[in-house]
């Protein structure tokens, strides 16, 4: 029996463990007089401190422990780690190497972003508590998908060693660089993994996408010839073009006090949004011809400012990382060696990289031995939260407003868990994080 | 046994990074057969639906580093039949057990605006250091043929074979030149648990004991062997101080490089 609630009533609406999430939170809602008045994404994952115990470490160091941040998108962390710290130590990584690591990238996004879509997201739209119980109707949707994270998996594991914590990434490249015929082997699969993202595609497409049309600053990496990754400025819909040593004099983080998550703000104008309907609309142009034509057939068009539909924008992102891998693969030569020398130097360094779940920011200075004295790191869910909560806080209203006296409890609750789950939220990861630090320039 | 007549299985997570339960969803393959055998109880990860305790098989990911998750173990042990630990945060406290060597108010004050606000325990500590358990699977993530294996021996009510042997065994058996006598790498593969398929030798590089110690590690003679290929005392703190820091070979070890042991 559904709990149906009039408009007078004050009452709130706690989920107290969130699920098919990465990590631990809840959420906390409190309506009064038909008004929200707080609406509170409670991240109660306990912190792990990388940021202070990194003090003292070598500088060659972060591009392993950092991954430890997150088992969903090691990678992510690795390239921020390596290019902020090749950054302060003067040194640019060009050609087969770039290559490779645009190629690991390529892997992570389609592990991360299936994995997200199939076996998390899905469920919500077909009704399902989890993909396993989907799979009892859906069994073709969900074997596609497990093949199609594989294929992320295997393009991971072929350059980095292992599809968790890769071992084979360090300052300056790899420690071996595939060879040519392991590279080609990929290229079969990966075809037939490019053609199957379209039949997900065109399975995500005729889902019940509820609508929503926000005002959102987007905010990702723009690169002048590609869809970005690992190198580029970051930019806004609102003015925002800086390089990424500019981000500590725009964007602040904030301790609130009941998560331990820190909260980024844009000095400016406040809550921005990072991630695949960022990166998406910010740089729809820099999309082969093909990627956008299949967007425009699964109804997307050069912009989307519906966060329920960032499924779709996921997949989008998907066909384009399996095309990108496909073309990197095809023109590989492998390098003279697997990594350039990077010398210790004093000085500070700085990267974005363009996680799964939007951009991640990472700076470290270094003294004249090597070690680190300083760090620190931004994750793309952090920079998300007070969207999510504003959203939320719409969403509710609206739900409110509509329903009058026949707001029910349970469609409202997985309403909020659904908006939730549309960010991706990688709670994990956002529980690291620094000092605030509000420098204004 | 639960109505469907299958066991259960649950997943629990305390302080970790997701890495070792994600093992299990990288199991493309064998993931809907393997929830044919059992019956994927509580996995917040992977379902909204939950089905009360108690458990025959709970896999247990993360370390203990607050006074709720001290607690909450004790619970999930008590409904729990079987209780497998998977992962260096579980079974050694993982990389948040740095803290143990430093001072964790400091930590706090250095990471956050508000350390009030943070509720965390000195210490990160094993699962096993606070309730008993049966089997302790290792590894910066877990192997997930090993997870595998775990999984199935449970199913066939036999020990799963896992290796206590160290990882040279596993170089020997793929052919692999021995990095630190062919290419003078540092590497802690001879004093390191078995089970990642010998991955970073190779790659061309030296183990990073991401497994942690095997049975009966012999640290002295191998960081005397470090010592002598160039690499420095600081060298060998670090590395034994990682991912496996609090395990009791790596962390006797590593205390005679500190730099006031040396003094």
């Amino acid at each position: 029996m559904s709990h149906k609630l009039g408009l007078d009533d004050h009452f709130s609406l706690s989920v107290e463990a969130l699920t098919r999430v990465e990590g631990e939170g809840a959420l906390h809602v409190t309506v009064d007089g038909g008004r929200v008045t707080e609406t509170r994404l409670a991240i109660y994952e306990p912190p792990r401190f990388f940021e202070a115990f990194l003090r003292g470490r070598r500088y060659d160091e972060p591009v392993d422990i950092t991954a430890r941040i997150c088992g969903i998108c090691p990678v992510a962390y690795q390239m921020s780690a390596a290019h902020a710290i090749e950054d302060a130590c003067g040194v640019t990584v060009g050609g087969p190497i770039r290559e490779l690591r645009r190629l690991l990238y390529c892997g992570e996004w389609i592990e991360s972003h299936v994995l997200h879509v199939a076996l998390l997201h899905a469920p919500d739209f077909l009704g399902y508590d989890s993909a396993v119980h989907m799979a009892a109707h859906h069994r073709d949707l969900v074997e596609l998908a497990l093949r199609l994270k594989k294929a992320g998996n295997q393009i991971v594991e072929v350059v980095g060693g292992r599809p968790i914590h890769p071992i084979n990434v360090r300052l300056g490249g790899f420690y071996r660089a595939p060879s040519r015929a392991e590279l080609r082997a990929l290229a079969e699969p990966l075809r037939r993994a490019r053609d199957d993202t379209l039949t997900l595609l065109a399975a995500v497409s005729t889902f019940d996408i509820p609508d929503a049309d926000m005002d959102y600053e987007f905010v990702s990496l723009r690169h002048p010839d590609e869809y970005p990754m690992n190198e580029g400025r970051l930019v806004s819909g609102a003015g925002l073009d800086i390089a990424p040593a500019e981000f500590g004099a725009h964007i602040a983080e904030i301790h609130v006090p009941y998560s331990t998550a820190l909260h980024g703000r844009m000095i400016e104008r406040g809550d921005y949004l990072v991630g695949p309907l960022a990166r998406y609309s910010l740089n729809h142009d820099r999309l082969p011809a093909a990627v956008r034509q299949a967007a425009a057939d699964a109804g997307l068009g050069p912009e989307c400012r519906n966060i329920f539909a960032s499924i779709l924008v996921r997949c989008v992102e998907v066909l384009y990382a399996f095309e990108e891998a496909l073309r990197i693969i095809a023109g590989y030569e492998p390098p003279d060696r697997p990594y350039v020398d990077v010398p210790a130097r004093p000085g500070e360094g700085h990267a974005c990289t363009e996680a799964p779940r939007g951009t991640l920011y990472h700076r470290y200075r270094l003294d004249a031995d090597g070690l680190l004295t300083e760090i620190q790191i931004v994750p793309p869910t952090a920079q998300n939260q007070p969207s999510i909560e504003a959203d939320l806080r719409r969403l509710v209203q609206q739900q409110v407003d509509l329903a009058g006296d026949g707001l029910e409890h349970e469609a409202l609750r997985h309403r909020c868990e659904q908006l939730i789950r549309s960010y991706d939220p990688c709670i994990s990861c956002s529980t690291h994080f620094l000092d605030l630090r509000l420098t204004r320039r | 046994m639960s109505g469907s007549g299958r066991p259960t299985l649950a997943v629990w997570k305390f302080a970790s990074c997701d890495g070792c339960q994600l093992s299990l969803l990288d199991c493309e393959d064998e993931l809907l057969a393997v929830t044919e055998r059992v019956e994927i109880a509580y996995f917040l990860e992977a379902s909204s639906a939950t089905v009360d305790g108690p458990y025959d098989l709970s896999l247990v990911e993360g370390s203990i580093t607050t006074a709720d998750d001290a607690e909450r173990i004790r619970e999930v042990r008590r409904m729990s039949r079987r209780l497998v630990t998977i992962g260096a945060c579980a079974t050694a406290g993982g990389i948040q057990a740095l803290r143990n060597f430093a001072d964790v108010a400091e930590f706090r004050a250095a990471v956050y605006a508000h350390p009030e606000y943070i509720s965390t325990l000195e210490h990160s500590t094993a699962i096993a250091d606070h309730v008993p358990v049966d089997l302790e699977l290792r590894g910066c993530p877990i192997d997930r043929r090993q997870l595998l294996e775990v999984i199935s021996a449970f199913l066939a009510g036999r020990p799963p074979r896992i290796s206590a042997a160290s990882v040279c065994t596993e170089c020997k058996r793929r052919g692999n030149p021995c990095v630190m006598v062919a290419h003078g790498t540092p590497c802690l593969g001879p004093v390191t648990h078995a089970g990642c398929g010998a991955l970073c030798p190779t790659f061309n590089r030296g183990c990073y004991g991401c497994f942690g110690p095997m049975e009966t590690p012999n640290t002295a003679s191998l960081s005397r062997q470090w010592l002598a290929l160039g690499a420095s005392e600081a060298d060998l703190l670090r590395v034994l101080r990682t991912y496996n820091a609090t395990s009791e070979p790596f962390r006797r070890e590593s205390e005679l490089h500190e730099p006031q042991a040396r003094a």
